[in-house]
């Protein structure tokens, strides 16, 4: 990376962690446990990082570490999605529970 | 197998980012989150093809293994766990993330293929050092909170002596090996440096989470939870990949703000939960105080199912001993059985109750509780008055008036539902333990307090009984 792409990712950078900022200040509390669980499968994104490693031909060593981290970040992506969706399909709101 | 050129893979990456926004978007309604979360799905799905299909990707022979095993693994967590283990299910979670960090980390250090020189050798080598440092303690410390929260660790915070210094002189020999690391000039510095940050970092994890008690843990989880997100951005900078950093930042921030509310709740900084050791201290000293005045007058089941017969209104106010005793579930069929009646019923959450933001909401949603009854803190504070019944189940410090009125507790100053203002207040306990500040909660010597003891789901159960013999009478 050069300086001015350094400079670049930074601003990149920045910008997102106030968007972040700026989102998550709007979800109400009943759903933090959900946002929580959705937040973590988002970050499995690391998953893109261990594709490249595992399949850029680097050596055995990098492939092995990258298909490991691949099972690490996909457990965490599958898992993650389906958590959070299992739980958002349990919030029923008042109406179509009477009988 | 065609490659998809540089140009569009870094438009797919954008579309993918803004996806992971409209599903950050998508929570801040019940009624459009899942959605969003499918925006999240479908996020990651173009991520990951994009990327498979790439220019940088050249070697598929263990990709679809990879992708295979872990997803299913990761499908099987999720469609078993229930939504009591949701703190464990999200605390393991994290740890995959920083653990996979770490490993991205070593394996750029390997990849000699490209020879970086001057400044831009440093920023390679700052950016591996720094994100190894951030999954590491992800990692380490994501599995003692695991263990904690999963009983297989005591929740008792552990307070080794000197342990500032030690995690202070474990911070700043990271940070040396880190400078070997970059300082060792244009040539590809070895790994053993890089070895031993993982593991100084590892340790420092162990030991920065040991120390923190079992109900700090909504704080914790937060905190890890914003460190994967950093783990992963760190690793964005390393691979030069935008997406990565967007996301990485999202997440981030996602965490270290639901770190801060949870502290903004307890009315304590975040610097003095992180340190760790609230409880243990603490604990020993109030025993020598006075007991607060009055008697604990004991009640029946029988006795309260006829208070809540009596009664218009009722607010119940859960606390983590109702998902340790699984209570949720009675406790809705007791909600339905009032509400049939024409009660009004209310549940009232704590920010803090239960280990895990929201974990008492996910909770009730779980026992087909309709979330339109089920409020925050500030929402019904001020309609305890008003209210007949308060009901606390498996609560103790958010309910202690000590926190309002006592200087010297521990606890004095954090916000809490004031439940002694109902006509009459039941807490369902165990037994007269002290909640995990270990202060003694002056609640209980209320003069309109009645204390029923029992475990909470058999309490609850034979409510349902009284009332379903009284009512068909």
């Amino acid at each position: 990376m050069t300086t001015e792409a350094l400079i670049m990712a930074i601003v990149i950078f920045t910008l997102s962690t106030f968007l972040g900022v700026e989102l998550i200040g709007r979800v109400p509390p009943t759903l933090h446990t959900p946002l929580m669980s959705g937040a973590n499968a988002v970050s499995g994104i690391t998953i893109v990082g261990a594709l490249i490693i595992a399949g850029s031909d680097l050596g055995w060593i990098s492939t092995y570490l990258g298909f490991v981290a691949i099972v690490l970040a996909m457990m965490n992506v599958a898992g993650g999605y389906a958590v959070t969706d299992r739980m958002l399909g349990m919030f029923k709101s008042g109406p179509e529970e009477k009988r | 197998m065609t490659t998809i050129p540089e140009t569009l893979v870094t438009i797919a990456y954008l579309v993918a980012g803004l996806l992971f926004i409209f599903s950050l978007g998508g929570l801040s309604a019940q009624e459009s989150a899942r959605r969003g979360n499918v925006f999240g799905m479908v996020g990651m799905l173009i991520a990951v093809l994009v990327t498979t299909f790439g220019p940088r990707v050249t070697s598929y022979t263990v990709l679809t293994g990879a992708l295979v095993t872990g997803g299913a693994i990761g499908a099987a967590l999720a469609s078993r766990v229930g939504m009591t283990s949701m703190p464990q299910m999200v605390a393991i979670l994290h740890s995959f993330v920083g653990a996979a960090a770490v490993l991205v980390g070593l394996a750029t250090a390997l990849d000699h293929s490209v020879r970086l020189y001057g400044a831009e050798a440093t920023i390679h080598e700052v950016e591996i050092a720094l994100g190894i440092f951030v999954g590491a303690i992800t990692f380490t410390g994501s599995v003692v909170a695991y263990g904690k929260l999963q009983g297989l660790i005591g929740s008792k915070p552990l307070l080794l002596p000197g342990r500032h210094l030690i995690n202070l002189i474990a911070f700043l020999g990271c940070l040396y090996l880190g400078f070997l690391f970059i300082t060792y000039g244009d040539y590809f510095p070895p790994l053993w440096p890089l070895l031993a940050i993982t593991g100084v970092a590892c340790l420092l994890g162990i030991l920065l989470v040991m120390a923190i008690g079992g109900a700090d843990m909504p704080v914790v989880v937060s905190m890890l939870n914003s460190y994967s997100g950093w783990a992963a951005a760190a690793a964005g900078f390393m691979l030069e990949n935008d997406l990565l950093i967007i996301t990485g930042a999202l997440v981030g921030s996602s965490g270290a703000i639901l770190s801060y509310i949870m502290c903004r709740a307890m009315n304590r900084s975040f610097l003095s939960v992180i340190l760790g050791g609230f409880g243990a201290e603490e604990g020993a000293a109030p025993a020598a105080g006075a007991q607060p005045a009055g008697e604990v007058k004991s009640i029946t089941a029988e006795e309260t199912a006829e208070l809540l017969r009596e009664a218009k209104s009722v607010i119940v106010v859960p606390g983590y001993g109702l998902a340790v005793a699984q209570a949720q579930h009675p406790l809705y069929e007791l909600t339905q059985i009032l509400r049939d009646r024409g009660v009004e019923v209310r549940f009232a959450i704590h920010p803090v109750a239960g280990r895990l933001p929201g974990h008492m909401n996910v909770l009730l949603a779980e026992a087909r509780v309709p979330y339109d009854i089920v409020f925050e803190m500030e929402e019904v504070n001020e309609d305890f008055p008003d209210t007949d019944v308060a009901i606390v189940i498996g609560a103790n410090d958010i309910v202690n008036p000590g926190a309002l009125d006592d200087p010297s507790s521990p606890i004095y100053g954090m916000p809490i539902l004031e439940v002694w203002k109902a006509k009459t207040c039941i807490v369902s306990k165990r037994g007269m333990a002290s909640g995990y500040a270990g202060v003694d909660n002056p609640l209980f010597y209320k003069q309109n307090t009645r204390m029923l003891f029992g475990d909470a789901k058999q309490t609850v159960v034979k409510l349902i009984a009284e009332l379903k013999t009284a009512l068909s009478h």
